[in-house]
Order: structure tokens, then C-alpha cells, then sequence
């Protein structure tokens, strides 16, 4: 481009009409080419539903409020940055050397500077104000309608309906070849559980929330809920879904090596649902409760084992009892799993502390516990060719009061 | 490099001693300052590596290339090795070589310390980086350490803290010899507010940093402790606190993240009016909006916790404070973009990084004031929304700020001229693989997807794969960077005193390379 020697026109004006029509049309290219292309990325993307550009619907007014605050920072941010960008593309086109421009001398200007100290100040005080109120709304966790226990471990949550007796744990059902990839990927993939937390919908549910390990997050983008679980502490929460079906979230605090894998799932069912759902899931508890006058023989505790392992001992020991070398030990051909039984029920039901191991005895039934423990000791290549039973776990129980 | 004085100002002592001793032993800033930056240029590849093998791991669901544990070393050492590794040192390097310069001073106050500060860079970088080696593996805590997920870990982790803890003893030498060069060693004239802006950034990172590096030793050993010597300081089922941990971390933690901004603001400050032509708008605002960051610093910590659950006054409280910061941030943006109107503006390299700066600077300032609100926080934290945020404000402000000035620079230190034509492809390069990186995962925050994660959802899977493309390119850009820079210091069209025609500070006053010990009567400034 030939350069106009307009600056030699304007010499000494420092706002001649001369120079802004021979610069504006370049700034303004250059600045409305940018916003168009910013326009059309956001107005082109939704519609391809893969490129999800902001939160999930809301499903809790929670939500709702969040997704709203959101939106009204983003555009004032939006305004802003064009007021703040605008000049400067207009002094990068316009004031420059090549187009023979000449600085200015300039380098203060109290009441300019005092103007944009203030006036991002109000700014803020706006945004603050329904930040605030917003805030207060998530931390009144009172006159709720039920009330649910929620503890993090690796890697996977119990939920227990507080005055109701029910308590169930809730596991990731993605299938490991899923995840290496020798089997196609489900829907669902790395966001599906055995069985999902079920609230009843139009209810104020609050969580109290713990962990009997590291620490985890307990999180549903729908519901604008998002609580660390940190262990020796109770923290609260709390949501109210006026839809049912299914929502979807993830463990959001790094927590070791299955922190990917820490699906939470939420099933909103009608209070109806919800009534005679806690009716079969106590008719359930009292089934499987433990008959400690039983005794269970070889083939029975090594089937119900191999699912207590496959639930909570694989994702360390792993699906062949290996380990990870230097991480989580062996159990096949271990010397303690193949040595005296009271040692392997005492790691098992005490936990090693200050390692990952943790105390299975205060998370695992009796069953539970006799069942796993023969299942390690006569799987692989281990064969010691002893059954544990349910009793023996309860004389634990019994000593550690 | 510039082993040859120049005649002009021929000195009884102005000799450099030469090979292998003259680096172990040296007590010269220039040398030193030299050794910083090139320990940081291969921190910074190192780690970049790291972050290429997390890009690969993420560009499609499923586990392709590690399992889970290693993915989490990678990015724990990845982000580790950036901040203590990379921009930590990079900037120690800038001080080194420009605060004697631009203040006149012949060398730093205290050069013996100078030489021990560096040197225990390299025993800290091996003993980080040989963790990967020992059984077990690196640490995959995070760069947070977190416990009692910390505790759980092996013997790298001991490592780890052994290593933070050296590399604290370095950055806290390296800031005491800065407070004291610059207190004292100004030239006759020049007062306080007469010295250059990046002088004044590294004076104020300075007293950051003798304030916060202790705050992490002491939880760092805690956390030792912790694993080792029965104490509970952490652990409930003692009488210890989890959370506590996270307070003393981010007391350390969130003035860490000005410590390694300040100074990259100083050296955008700096090229701004060079180019410009200008002098730099606002200079008494600038120093105090520095000031008062440095000290808004202290109050915000625990806007990292929202999430932890603390009671609505501390929520309300750290939202405030946190909203605060924005507006001596934007004071410096004003200040930056009022330099440049009406200025004579040409498009050098460093220049078009500064620029680059601004600009992306903002978007994590604006993304940062996003996350500042507790609501929206709740939701966002520990998402890529705030992978993309702190790579904002740590990539395209940070590290390219350090680009910049180091070809700012370079002709002064080597003298000879970088070729400005690759310099310009580094640049467009960077920025915009920077930004095909980095803005999707916004997006991906925003639509659920955790950070620290070896797999993802399927509905993650397209951004996920545009970032990785993007971090293909943006970590191939960066051998053009070392390439130059190497080029630059082997030969080049000479440099002259003052290659560019608007700066200003005494450094230009020097040859290019400066003679080895430079300013050694003082000028006087007036
Ligand atoms: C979070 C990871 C994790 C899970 C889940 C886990 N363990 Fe362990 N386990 C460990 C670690 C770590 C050790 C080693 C502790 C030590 O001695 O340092 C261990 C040790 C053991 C040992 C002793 C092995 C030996 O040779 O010393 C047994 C037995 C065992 N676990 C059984 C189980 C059973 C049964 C389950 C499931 C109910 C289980 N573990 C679940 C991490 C885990
Ligand atoms: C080549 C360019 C880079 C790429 C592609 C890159 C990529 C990434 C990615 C994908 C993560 C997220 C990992 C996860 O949460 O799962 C990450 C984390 C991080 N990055 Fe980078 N990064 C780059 C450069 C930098 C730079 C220059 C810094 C400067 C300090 C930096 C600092 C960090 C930090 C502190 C973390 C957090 C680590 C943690 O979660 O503990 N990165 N990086
Ligand atoms: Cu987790
Ligand atoms: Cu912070």
C-alpha cells in the first residue's frame, strides 16, 4: 500500500478527521473481521451438539441461577474487552511508523487514570451483588427433606439414606476392554455406576459428605453441586431436581489412580417411585443380611469373592492378582495370602494405615469380608484350600469394641 | 560469547576467565544470569515433553499410550517442572543479567551467593527428575500435594520435597541478593521511581518471595513428617486438618502465581515503549498497581478452596478480595494499551509477544474474574475451564513474555542480531497453536470434563483431539525458539549498542555483548 503522508497534513493536530478516515476503514476491518469470526465460531459450534460451548442444561434452580450469573459475567467481560480492545487495534493500525506516524509525548493523565480505577470498580460491585446473593442460597443447606450420606473411596461412593437404613455402594460398570479399547465404547462410557444415587424429584435433598480415604468431589454439573469429601470432616450440600431421569457427573479431585474412574450417577425418580424404591431396597438389605448360623461352603464364597474383588480390590490389585509393582503389592503368590489366615483377615479387615489399604471392616459386610478373603486365597495360583467364614470376621468386630 | 572486551573500555580486571571453571566457579552476573536462562530453556523443553505425552494420552477416549499412574507423574511433573523448572528460573535469569544493567551496577551485591543460588539448580533438577527412575515412579499427587493422598506415595515423593525444598533455599538467596542490589547499588540519580519498571516488578517478586518460599518449606515438611515421623498434622484420625494443608499451600501457592507474573509484566512494560516510541503511560500508577497485586496476593488464597466447603464469610470474604485484583490488573492494561495510542509503532519480535501478551493476558484475567465468583467457581474448579485459565495467564503470559525479552535482549547479551524472520514464524506459530491448545478447553471445562484425567467421556472427544493437534504444533514451534537463539549466539549481523530505536535504559549504553564487567565507574543518571 502506497503511504498518504496524511501525518504531514495533520501535523500538530492531534485528532485530525484526515488521519481517522485514512486509518478507521483498516482498523475496522481488522476488528470486525475478528468479531465475525468469534460471532460465527459461537453461532456455528451449537449447532454440531458434540462442541457443547457452555454448562449442561440446568437441571436444579441452582443451576439455573449459576448458568445465569455466567452468562451476565461473560458479557459484561465481552463489553470490556472490546472497550479496552478496540483502541488498541486502532493505535496497532493507525499508529504506526510505516504509516508515518509520529509519537505522541504523552505519559499521564491523572483524571483518565482516576476515571478507570473507578469505574471497573462499580463494575465489580455489580457483579458482586448477585454473585453474593447467590452464594447465600447455595450455603442454607436447612429445612430439608431428606438427608443422604455420601463417602468417597477410592474408588467409588456409598450412599446411605440417613434415617432410612438404606446403604448401598455405588461402582463405575465401564468395562476395562472398554477402556483399552478392545471393545467399542459405550454411550455411557466412564459415566455409568451398578447403582445410582435415587432422590425424589421436587424434594430438597441435602448430602453430608465424607471420605475414609483421600480426598474426592462429589459432583453433577446439572445440579450445580460440587463438594469436596475430605476425610474426618462432614461437609454439606444440597440440590432439588424438578425433572426426573438420569444425571451425570465425575469424582472432580485428583484421588489416585481411579480418579477417572469415579463416576456419579443421580436417577431423579416422582416421590411415588421413590416411596416403593425404599421399600425393595429394604426388602433387599434384609435378604442379604448375614445368617451367621450358616456356613457357607468353598464354591459359594469363592463366587460371591470374585464380585467383592472385582468391585473393590481390582482397581489396585488388579484383575490377575499382579499389582502394580512398587504401587500396590501382589496378592497371587503373596506371602501373606498364603500364610496363616488370621494375618490375611487382619490386613483385610484393619487396612495397613498410611498406605492405600484401607480398613475393609468398616466398609465391607462380614459375608463380604469371609467371602473376598477365600476367594484370594484359592484363586490364581494361590490354593491354600481353606474357607473363612462370616463368624470369624464378627470375633473382629468384637475385639475392636 | 563475549570473551573479547571491548578495547573501549579496557579494564585491569576485565578479563574473563575461560572453559568449564569459568561457569562452575563464576561469580559474574552476566555468566550466571547466562547459566539460569539456559538451565530453564532445557527445563521448559523437558516438561514441555511431558505435556506433549499428556496431549497424545488425550487425543482420543480410552487409554492409548499409559496407564493411569503415569499419566498422573506426568502431569504432576509437568506442571512442577514448569513453575520451579522453567519460569521460576528463566526470570532469576532475567534479573541477573538486566537489574546491574539497568541500574548501573557493576555486578549483583552478593555474587558469591549468586553463584551458590544457581548452582543448586541443577542438584535440585536432578533429584527431581531421577524420581521418575526410582520405584514406584515420580510423584502423581499433583503439583498441589494435596494429602493424605501425598502420603500415600513412595519414595519420590521424599525426593520431591527434598528437591522443593533446594530450589526454596535458591529463589530465596536469588531474592535477597536482588532486594539488596537494588537498594543499594543504584546509580548516583537514580531514585527509586526513576528506575525502570522491570527493576521495580523483581524488587516487589522479590519480597513475595522471601515471604512465601518458607511458608511452603514449613508445609512441605509437615507433609514429611506426616509420612515418616508419626506426626498428624494432616491426618483427622490424629487431630490434624487435610484442609489445613490446602491453606498453608495457596498462602505459598497464589503470591507463587504473581512471582512468576510480575516480572513478565516488567519485561511487556519494558518493550512496550520501545516500540512504541513512546515513553510508558501511567509509570507511577504502574508501580503502585504492582504494589498493590503483591499485596491483594496475600488476602485471596483460598479462592483455590471453594470447593473445600468453608463457611459463607470466608466464601464471601476471598470472593471479594480475589474481584479486587482485577482492578489494578486492569489499571495495567489500560496503562499498556494507552502506551501504544498514538505511539510510532513498528512490529518487531519481542514487540508482536508483548502484544501478544496483552491481549492473551486479558482473556485468563477475564476467565480468571469468571472464577472468582464462588457460584460459578463451584462449578468450574478442578475443570479444564481452569486448565485453560491458568495456561492464560502461565503460557501466553509467562512464557511468552519470557520469549519476548529474550529476543528483546539477545542482541544485547550476544551481539549479534537473532534473525527476525524466523523469530516472526516462531511467533505466529506459538500464538496461534497456543490458541487452538488452549481456548477448546474452555469449552471443555464448561461442559463437565475434570482435570487430571487419563480418559475422558465421549462427548469430550472432538476438543480434545483439536487441543492435541494444537500441542503438536505449539511444541514443535518451540525447536524454531531454541534454534534461533542458538544461531543468535553462534554469529549474526552485529548488534550495535542500541539495536533498537526506542529504548532507552542504561543498558543500551553498553557495547553488545557488554564488557565483562560493565559499569564499573557508575554514569550518572539525571
Ligand atoms: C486403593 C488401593 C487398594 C485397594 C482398593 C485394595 N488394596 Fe489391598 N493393598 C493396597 C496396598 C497399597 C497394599 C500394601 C500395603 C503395605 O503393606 O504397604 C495392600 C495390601 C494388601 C494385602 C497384603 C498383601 C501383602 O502381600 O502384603 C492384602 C491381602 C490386600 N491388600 C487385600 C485387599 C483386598 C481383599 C481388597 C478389597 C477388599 C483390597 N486389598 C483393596 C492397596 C489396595
Ligand atoms: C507446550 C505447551 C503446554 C501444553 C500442551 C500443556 C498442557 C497441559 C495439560 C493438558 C495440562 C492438564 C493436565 C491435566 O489436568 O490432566 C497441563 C497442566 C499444567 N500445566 Fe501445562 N502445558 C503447556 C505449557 C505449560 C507452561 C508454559 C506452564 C507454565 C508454568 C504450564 C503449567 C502447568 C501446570 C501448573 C499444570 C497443572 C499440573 C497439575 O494439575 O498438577 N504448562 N498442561
Ligand atoms: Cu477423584
Ligand atoms: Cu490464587
Amino acid at each position: 500500500m502506497r503511504i498518504a503522508n496524511y501525518t504531514d497534513q495533520c501535523a500538530g493536530q492531534p485528532l485530525c478527521v484526515r488521519r481517522l478516515l485514512f486509518c478507521m476503514p483498516n482498523a475496522l476491518v481488522f476488528t470486525s473481521a475478528f468479531l465475525l469470526a468469534l460471532a460465527l465460531a459461537l453461532i456455528a459450534a451449537p449447532a454440531r451438539a458434540d462442541y457443547a460451548l457452555n454448562f449442561p442444561t440446568p437441571a436444579s434452580g441452582l443451576a439455573q441461577d449459576i448458568y445465569d450469573l455466567h452468562i451476565l459475567i461473560l458479557w459484561i467481560c465481552f463489553a470490556i474487552f472490546v472497550i479496552v480492545f478496540v483502541p488498541m487495534f486502532v493505535a496497532l493500525v493507525c499508529h504506526r511508523k510505516s504509516l508515518g506516524h509520529v509519537a505522541a509525548k504523552f505519559h499521564d493523565n491523572l483524571k483518565v487514570e482516576i476515571i478507570w480505577t473507578i469505574i471497573p470498580t462499580l463494575i465489580l460491585v455489580g457483579m458482586a451483588w448477585p454473585a453474593t446473593n447467590l452464594v447465600m442460597s447455595m450455603k442454607d443447606t436447612s429445612k430439608e427433606d431428606l438427608t443422604i450420606k455420601v463417602t468417597g473411596r477410592q474408588w467409588k461412593w456409598d450412599y446411605e439414606y440417613l434415617g432410612d437404613d438404606i446403604r448401598f455402594t455405588s461402582n463405575t460398570t465401564t468395562p476395562p476392554e472398554q477402556i483399552d479399547g478392545a471393545q467399542a465404547k459405550g454411550e455411557n462410557y466412564l459415566l455409568e455406576v451398578d447403582h445410582p444415587l435415587v432422590v425424589p424429584a421436587g424434594k430438597k435433598v441435602r448430602l453430608v459428605l465424607t471420605t475414609s480415604d483421600v480426598i474426592h468431589s462429589w459432583w453433577v454439573p446439572a445440579f450445580g453441586v460440587k463438594q469436596d469429601a475430605i476425610p474426618g470432616f462432614i461437609r454439606d450440600a444440597w440440590f432439588m431436581v424438578d425433572k426426573p431421569g438420569i444425571y451425570r457427573g465425575q469424582c472432580a479431585e485428583l484421588c489416585g489412580i481411579g480418579h477417572g474412574f469415579m463416576p456419579v450417577v443421580v436417577e431423579v425418580v416422582t416421590p411415588e417411585q421413590f416411596a416403593s424404591w425404599k421399600d425393595e431396597q429394604k426388602k433387599l438389605l434384609a435378604a442379604a443380611a448375614v445368617d451367621y448360623s450358616k456356613t457357607y461352603t468353598m464354591d459359594e464364597l469363592k463366587t460371591m469373592g470374585a464380585k467383592v474383588y472385582t468391585a473393590n480390590c481390582m482397581a489396585c490389585h488388579q484383575p490377575n492378582g499382579a499389582g502394580i509393582p512398587n504401587a500396590f503389592p501382589a496378592l497371587n503368590g503373596s506371602k501373606l495370602v498364603r500364610g496363616e489366615k488370621s494375618a490375611h483377615i487382619e490386613r483385610v479387615f484393619n487396612g495397613k494405615p498410611g498406605t492405600a489399604m484401607a480398613a475393609f471392616g468398616k466398609q465391607l459386610s462380614d459375608l463380604d469380608i469371609a467371602a473376598v478373603i477365600t476367594y484370594e486365597r484359592n484363586t490364581w495360583s494361590n490354593a491354600m484350600g481353606d474357607v473363612v467364614q462370616p463368624t470369624e470376621i464378627a470375633a473382629l468386630h468384637k475385639r475392636s469394641q | 560469547m563475549y570473551t573479547a572486551a571491548d578495547p573501549a573500555d579496557a579494564h585491569a580486571h576485565d578479563h574473563a576467565p575461560s572453559g568449564f571453571m569459568r561457569w562452575v566457579s563464576s561469580t559474574n552476573h552476566k555468566d550466571i544470569g547466562t547459566l539460569y536462562l539456559w538451565f530453564s530453556l532445557f527445563m521448559f523443553f523437558f516438561a514441555g515433553a511431558l505435556a506433549m505425552l499428556i496431549r497424545a494420552e488425550l487425543f482420543q477416549p480410552g487409554l492409548q499410550f499409559f496407564q493411569p499412574a503415569f499419566f498422573n507423574q506426568l502431569t504432576t511433573m509437568h506442571g512442577l517442572i514448569m513453575i520451579f523448572g522453567a519460569i521460576m528460573p528463566s526470570l532469576v535469569g532475567f534479573a541477573n543479567w538486566q537489574v546491574p544493567l539497568m541500574i548501573g551496577a557493576p555486578d549483583m551485591a552478593f555474587p558469591r551467593l549468586n553463584n551458590w543460588s544457581f548452582w543448586l539448580l541443577p542438584a535440585a533438577g536432578t533429584l527431581l527428575i531421577s524420581s521418575f527412575f526410582v520405584p514406584g515412579g515420580a510423584i502423581a499427587g499433583g503439583w498441589t500435594m494435596y494429602p493424605p493422598l501425598f502420603i500415600q506415595g513412595g519414595i519420590a515423593y521424599d525426593m520431591s520435597i527434598l528437591s522443593l525444598h533446594i530450589l526454596g533455599i535458591s529463589s530465596i538467596m536469588g531474592a535477597i541478593n536482588i532486594i539488596t542490589t537494588i537498594l543499594n547499588m543504584r546509580a548516583p540519580g537514580m531514585t527509586l521511581m526513576k528506575m525502570p519498571l522491570f527493576v521495580w516488578t523483581w524488587l516487589i517478586t522479590a519480597f513475595l518471595l522471601i515471604a512465601v518460599m518458607p511458608v511452603l518449606a514449613c508445609a512441605i515438611t509437615m507433609l514429611l513428617t506426616d509420612r515418616h515421623f508419626g506426626t498428624h498434622f494432616f491426618d483427622a484420625a490424629g487431630g490434624g486438618d487435610p484442609v489445613m494443608f490446602q491453606h498453608l499451600f495457596w498462602f505459598f501457592g497464589h503470591p507463587e502465581v504473581y512471582i512468576m507474573i510480575l516480572p513478565a509484566f516488567g519485561i511487556v512494560s519494558t518493550i512496550i515503549p520501545t516500540f512504541a516510541r513512546k515513553p510508558l503511560f501511567g509509570y507511577v500508577s504502574m508501580v503502585y498497581a504492582v504494589a498493590s497485586i503483591a499485596f491483594l496476593s496475600f488476602i485471596v488464597w483460598a479462592h483455590h478452596m471453594f470447593a473445600t466447603g468453608m463457611p459463607l464469610g470466608g466464601q464471601l470474604f476471598f470472593m471479594y478480595t480475589t474481584m479486587l485484583i482485577a482492578i489494578p490488573t486492569g489499571v495495567k492494561v489500560f496503562n499498556w494499551v494507552a502506551t501504544l495510542w498514538r505511539g510510532s509503532i513498528t512490529f518487531e519480535t519481542p514487540m508482536l509477544f508483548a502484544l501478544a501478551f496483552v491481549f492473551l493476558f486479558a482473556i485468563g484475567g477475564f476467565s480468571g474474574l469468571v472464577l472468582a465468583l464462588v457460584p460459578v467457581d463451584i462449578q468450574l474448579q478442578d475443570t479444564y475451564y481452569v486448565v485453560a485459565h491458568f495456561h492464560y495467564v502461565l503460557f501466553s503470559g509467562s512464557a511468552m513474555s519470557i520469549m519476548g525479552g529474550i529476543y528483546y535482549w539477545l542482541p544485547k547479551w550476544t551481539g549479534h542480531m537473532y534473525d527476525e524472520k524466523l523469530g516472526k514464524i516462531h511467533f505466529w506459530l506459538t500464538t496461534i497453536a497456543f490458541n487452538i491448545t488452549f481456548f477448546p478447553m474452555h469449552f471443555l471445562g464448561l461442559a463437565g470434563m475434570p482435570r487430571r484425567i487419563p480418559d475422558y467421556a465421549l462427548q469430550f472427544a472432538d476438543f480434545n483431539m483439536i487441543a492435541s493437534l494444537g500441542g503438536f504444533l505449539l511444541g514443535a514451534s518451540q525447536l524454531l525458539f531454541l534454534y534461533n537463539v542458538i544461531q543468535c549466539v553462534r554469529g549474526g549481523a552485529p548488534a550495535g549498542n542500541r539495536p533498537w530505536e526506542g529504548a532507552d535504559t542504561l543498558e543500551w549504553t553498553q557495547s553488545s555483548p557488554p564488557p565483562y564487567h560493565s559499569f564499573v565507574t557508575p554514569p550518572i543518571v539525571k
